[in-house]
């Protein structure tokens, strides 16, 4: 009878801690667990959109370009995550408000949601440039070949052949990065960014309820990779269509 | 022996001084490096004409058929197709390539490909391979091309097979439908690499069928083969290729039948 009692009240605890309006902090770790999401979607395009450039690039650029995006992926890849959001944040916003400061503007305040997108999205792109410059060389030449010969232009080409084609070689690795992307945003809580992982440590020291807090902070973070990975597999499935299933080819 | 026009032979399209040149290639050279591949090459087709290119393996045959929509740069020589001159610019280490990239577009969606490996893509179905180019390329409208499609595809014996992807058909039903992309542009000239060489002894048939209906009817085609009987049969003129020359050309009869260059006795005995 005593231990029947104690379970549900502490349960009852949990439930009014985790309650979405005060004085629960469910809503607050909601609220992180959107914006982390909002810079993942962000920097996840982003980057896809200077994956795309920088393969290009790299593969068909001129001898310049290609050294500037071998520079660009090199330093990205070798420099600590941390490192890179520390210096891009810090270094970029001073230098946009030099910049502004020396051509009459007032300084302004650099959003956190738009740092953090911009900041994670110049990492995603070098991870994402070597992902799709390896679909790219995937892509068997006879079909770009083919597009040739029948009049495309590179823009048609790449837009009707090359991004379809590749894309069931960059999707396992595209599907990663934007995992990495989800779980690189808790690095932006080290300049005070509110995502989730900062609000789940500032619920569960305010509340000394450690491990509630990051017991479901860990839960969520495991929702969003289930979530995404039903969504990749319908992706890649329809990616997929004109290719036999590795099965039936054996 | 350079320039000289193909005659043709064939009775639906009687040879009048009225047929105009589809292409006009005149002492064309390709050089990779130091390999100099095609040394000097020359052809005249005419509209219905069927030129059968025969030729030893690693001879210039394919860099040839490139060359003429450009998937090769030459490195000299006269290039004509549709009566267009193309302009080429010189790249300052020995070679040129095109002056307008558009002029080369327009003139390859006119030039019908069809490639040694099908070269279908792959993430389309069958249909939408067939009409890509039409919609996509030429403007036309899609229901159209849709419908001219399905005639095409009707055509080569494939209807039932409009909505599947290239890898669940076989080499010869993927060649066929390769056959029909080409047809769809409707091509001024179409161009044929070795279209039977990747393909199981049991399934060459049918593909070459389909392409002597289209000589039949009087489509201009170069053809690059192995296959010397159906060279003899459907061709109206025929060029043996020896390290990048024409060794020896003419109406297939003659060059079958009465081979004057010991090369290409030779040749004829190891490839029949
Ligand atoms: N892109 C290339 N770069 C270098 N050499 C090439 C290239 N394409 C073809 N060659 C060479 O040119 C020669 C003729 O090739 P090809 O035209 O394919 O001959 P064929 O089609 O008659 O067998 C071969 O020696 C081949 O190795
Ligand atoms: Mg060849």
């Amino acid at each position: 009878m005593a231990d029947g009692s104690i379970i549900p009240e502490a349960l009852s605890q949990m439930l009014v801690l985790l309650s979405p309006s005060p004085p629960g902090w469910g809503g607050n770790l909601l609220r992180g667990l959107m914006h982390s999401l909002q810079i993942a979607l962000g920097a996840f395009g982003m980057g896809l959109i200077i994956g795309t450039l920088g393969a290009y690039g790299k593969l068909y650029g001129s001898p310049l370009v290609r050294d500037l995006a071998g520079i660009y992926t090199t330093i990205v890849r070798a420099v600590p995550e941390l490192v890179l959001i520390l210096l891009l944040y810090y270094a970029g916003t001073d230098l946009i408000n030099r910049i502004l400061e020396a051509s009459g503007y007032q300084r302004i305040d650099i959003s956190g949601l738009v740092a953090g997108i911009v900041v994670l999205g110049f990492v995603q792109g070098a991870y994402a440039t070597e992902v799709l410059r390896g679909a790219i060389k995937a892509i068997p030449q006879g079909e770009v070949e083919a597009a040739r010969a029948y009049g495309m232009s590179p823009t048609l080409m790449m837009r009707r052949i090359t991004l379809p084609s590749m894309l069931p070689y960059a999707l396992p690795g595209l599907a990663n990065l934007w995992l990495i992307a989800t779980k690189d945003t808790a690095l932006l809580a080290v300049v005070g960014f509110s995502e989730l992982t900062l609000e789940t440590r500032q619920a569960a020291g305010t509340t000394k309820a450690y491990f509630l807090f990051f017991m479901a902070a860990g839960l969520l973070y495991l929702l969003i990779t289930l979530f995404s990975n039903v969504i990749v597999g319908r992706i890649e499935k329809w990616a997929r269509r004109g290719m036999p299933s590795v099965r039936e080819a054996r | 022996m350079m320039g000289s026009d193909a005659v043709s032979i064939n009775p639906l399209q009687p040879q009048t001084a009225e047929q105009a040149e589809a292409i006009h290639v005149w002492n064309l050279h390709k050089r990779f490096g130091a390999l100099e591949v095609l040394k000097g090459v020359s052809l005249t087709a005419r509209d219905g004409d069927v030129v059968a290119l025969i030729g030893g393996s690693g001879s210039g045959k394919s860099t040839f058929l490139r060359c003429i929509n450009f998937l090769e740069n030459p490195t000299s020589g006269v290039i004509r197709i549709n009566g267009e001159d193309i302009e080429m610019v010189s790249d300052g280490a020995g070679g040129q390539y095109p002056a307008n990239r558009r002029q080369i577009e327009r003139i390859r969606s006119r030039l019908g490909m069809v490639f040694q490996n099908f070269n279908l893509w792959q993430h389309m179905t069958l249909l939408q391979n067939v009409i890509e180019v039409p919609v996509h390329v030429l403007g036309m409208k899609r229901d159209a091309a849709i419908a001219i499609g399905e005639q095409l595809l009707e055509r080569v014996g494939l209807s039932a097979k409009r909505d599947v992807y290239p890898a669940y058909l076989s080499g010869g039903q993927q060649q066929r439908g390769a056959i029909a992309r080409a047809l769809a542009i409707q091509p001024r000239v179409m161009l044929f690499d070795e279209p039977t060489s990747a393909l199981d002894p049991e399934l060459v048939g049918e593909v070459l069928k389909v392409i002597a209906d289209l000589a039949k009817e009087g489509r201009t085609m170069l053809l690059v083969t192995h296959e010397m009987k159906f060279a003899r049969e459907v061709a109206s003129h025929v060029m043996y290729l020896h390290n990048g020359i024409v060794e020896e050309e003419g109406p297939p009869e003659e060059l079958f039948g009465s081979p004057k260059s010991e090369r290409l006795k030779q040749f004829i005995r190891t490839v029949s």
